[in-house]
């Protein structure tokens, strides 16, 4: 009886591989890694038609039926171009990069957080949204850039943080302010040629791609592919990078923080952060006019 | 043994084509397709751009500058045409000499730019503003990187033909290059509206003139060895 079940298992077995492997094509056969998670593209493929298609689109192309009522189109998978990447400018992004993104939504865009479907679920979307493009076959992933330790937070650091806001013309897009203002920021547009916004670092929002300082370094330094945000890799010094990134933190005034504490800490701080808040109420209400 | 001496004098005749093809293949005859691009119709006119926002770029312009989408000469020659072998061109190795492309004046230098897939490619900038520079290539991959004022030039190759990579400097939006990516050997409109291509074998071409306004249109040439090929583009002006 016993040796029967098991044969009937493997015959069973057999007829199964030999039905479903030639159904499968090269593409159909991508796989993702994502930490002990091992995606399948044939897997991926129903959960993408389950969720992903409605603004991504049947081709993966982004034009799905939403499609065209966001602001910020969705992305396109054909072109496999990514915002939020670990990887130098120009590079795909490992599959970490996705299945982060996935996890978090993307941030003042449509892109909702998915935490409700599983690591294997994400890790087999993954792996099939990286059919649409050809890149995945011939490319490899970008070697993600390395990122020192943070050192300590100083009074220095922010103040030649400052400095670098004005050699690297950050403020040129992004205002003098950090208020997303600057004097070419109603002219930028993305790769779908749509108005962009750059960052409005005073509304003090989570960044497009993660909320810690680790991400805001990672934001400059590899660029958001497909918008205005260029890479900062070549100009700026890695130990240099993190005084930038603490003086970013000071210009988001409604955005607590160890580095916007030590700024007002000082009497130039506690003017510039109180002159760049808001008072009052939505109504008006407070304000003097 | 008759057999043998027959093919024995086959395998002697193969080899005789094959040195004669590879010499033919080491030593291009010199073979020459030239031209003229002109247009039909009336272009339209160009648009003042105001570069106001950036002073230390306006300053460098005593009359101010115009669009580049459509620039013509005399005669109605249509200056900046990439004309390119688009089938039938040789496999060769990209030469080594780097192109250059500028940033002065916050325009690019030249305004339409092509070189050969893999030849490299040294972006500077001679500007007192930073710029970044956004290629936006669809068949390469896609970058954006800043470039300071008086940063060390920055060297670039690009792996895949594309006709062609428009290329933006989001800063400055007025700012607009064409970077034409070819495999074989290529020639460029000048104000007279002519263009040469050198050093081709004899053979058949495909020849293909892209404008960045006006599109692209093809034609087949043959090239014999010492006799060169006259080829015309007219484009309808739009």
């Amino acid at each position: 009886m016993r040796t029967l079940t098991t044969k009937s298992i493997r015959i069973f077995l057999a007829l199964l591989a030999v039905s479903v492997l030639p159904a499968l094509t090269a593409a159909q056969q991508m796989e993702s890694h994502v930490g002990k998670w091992t995606g399948h593209a044939d897997t991926g493929k129903a959960l993408y038609f389950r969720y992903c298609w409605g603004c991504h689109g049947f081709r993966g192309d982004g034009n799905g039926e939403n499609g065209p009522y966001l602001n910020i189109l969705p992305r396109n998978f054909v072109a496999a171009t990514f915002k939020c990447r670990s990887t130098p400018t120009g590079t795909l992004p490992t599959d970490q990069d996705l299945y982060n993104t996935i996890e978090r939504g993307v941030n003042n865009s449509n892109m909702p957080s998915w935490i409700t479907l599983t690591g294997q679920n994400r890790a087999d979307l993954i792996a099939f949204l990286k059919t649409f493009s050809p890149r995945w076959m011939t490319e490899k992933p970008g070697e993600p850039i390395h990122i020192p330790a943070e050192p300590k937070l100083t009074l220095e650091s922010i103040k030649h943080g400052q400095e670098l806001f004005q050699k690297l013309e950050c403020w040129k897009c992004h205002g003098q302010e950090g208020r997303g203002d600057g004097p070419s920021a109603s002219t930028l547009t993305d790769n779908n040629d749509q108005p962009i916004r750059p960052y409005n670092f005073s509304a003090g929002s989570r960044f497009k791609c993660g909320s810690t300082n680790e991400d805001l370094y990672k934001i400059f330094n590899t660029g958001l592919d497909g918008t205005p945000m260029p890479s900062f890799a070549d100009v700026v010094k890695p130990d240099e990078a993190w005084d930038l990134v603490h003086f970013l933190r000071t210009l988001q005034v409604t955005h607590k923080s160890p580095e916007l504490t030590m700024w007002e800490s000082t009497k130039e701080g506690a003017q510039q952060v109180a002159s760049r808040k808001l008072s009052g109420t939505p109504t008006g209400s407070g304000v003097d006019q | 043994m008759r057999i043998n001496q027959r093919t024995k004098r086959l395998c002697m005749a193969s080899l005789a084509v094959l040195v004669v093809l590879a010499m033919a293949h080491a030593r291009p005859t010199g073979g020459t397709i030239s031209g003229k691009v002109t247009y039909e119709g009336t272009p339209a006119k160009s648009k003042t751009i105001d570069m106001s926002k950036e002073p230390s770029c306006a300053q460098q312009h005593a009359t101010p500058v115009t669009t580049e989408t459509v620039v013509t000469g005399p005669n109605n020659s249509l200056e900046n045409v990439v004309v390119y072998i688009s089938a039938g061109a040789p496999d060769e190795s990209a030469p080594s000499q780097p192109v250059k492309f500028d940033q002065k004046g916050c325009q690019y230098l030249p305004h339409v730019l092509a070189f050969q897939v893999n030849q490299p490619l040294e972006i500077t900038n001679s500007d007192q503003t930073s710029h970044n520079i956004h290629p936006q290539a669809t068949k390469n991959s896609e970058w954006n990187k800043s470039q300071l004022a008086g940063a060390a030039p920055m060297d670039v190759t690009w792996n895949n033909e594309e006709v062609a990579i428009p290329v933006k400097c989001n800063v400055h939006p007025w700012m607009r290059a064409y970077i034409v990516v070819v495999k074989g050997p290529y020639g460029m409109s000048d104000e007279s509206g002519a263009f040469k291509l050198d050093n081709l074998a004899p053979g058949n071409y495909t020849l293909t003139a892209w404008h960045e306004t006006y599109g692209t249109q093809t034609q087949t040439v043959t090239v014999a060895a010492g006799k060169p090929a006259t080829v015309s583009f007219t484009f309808k002006a739009k």
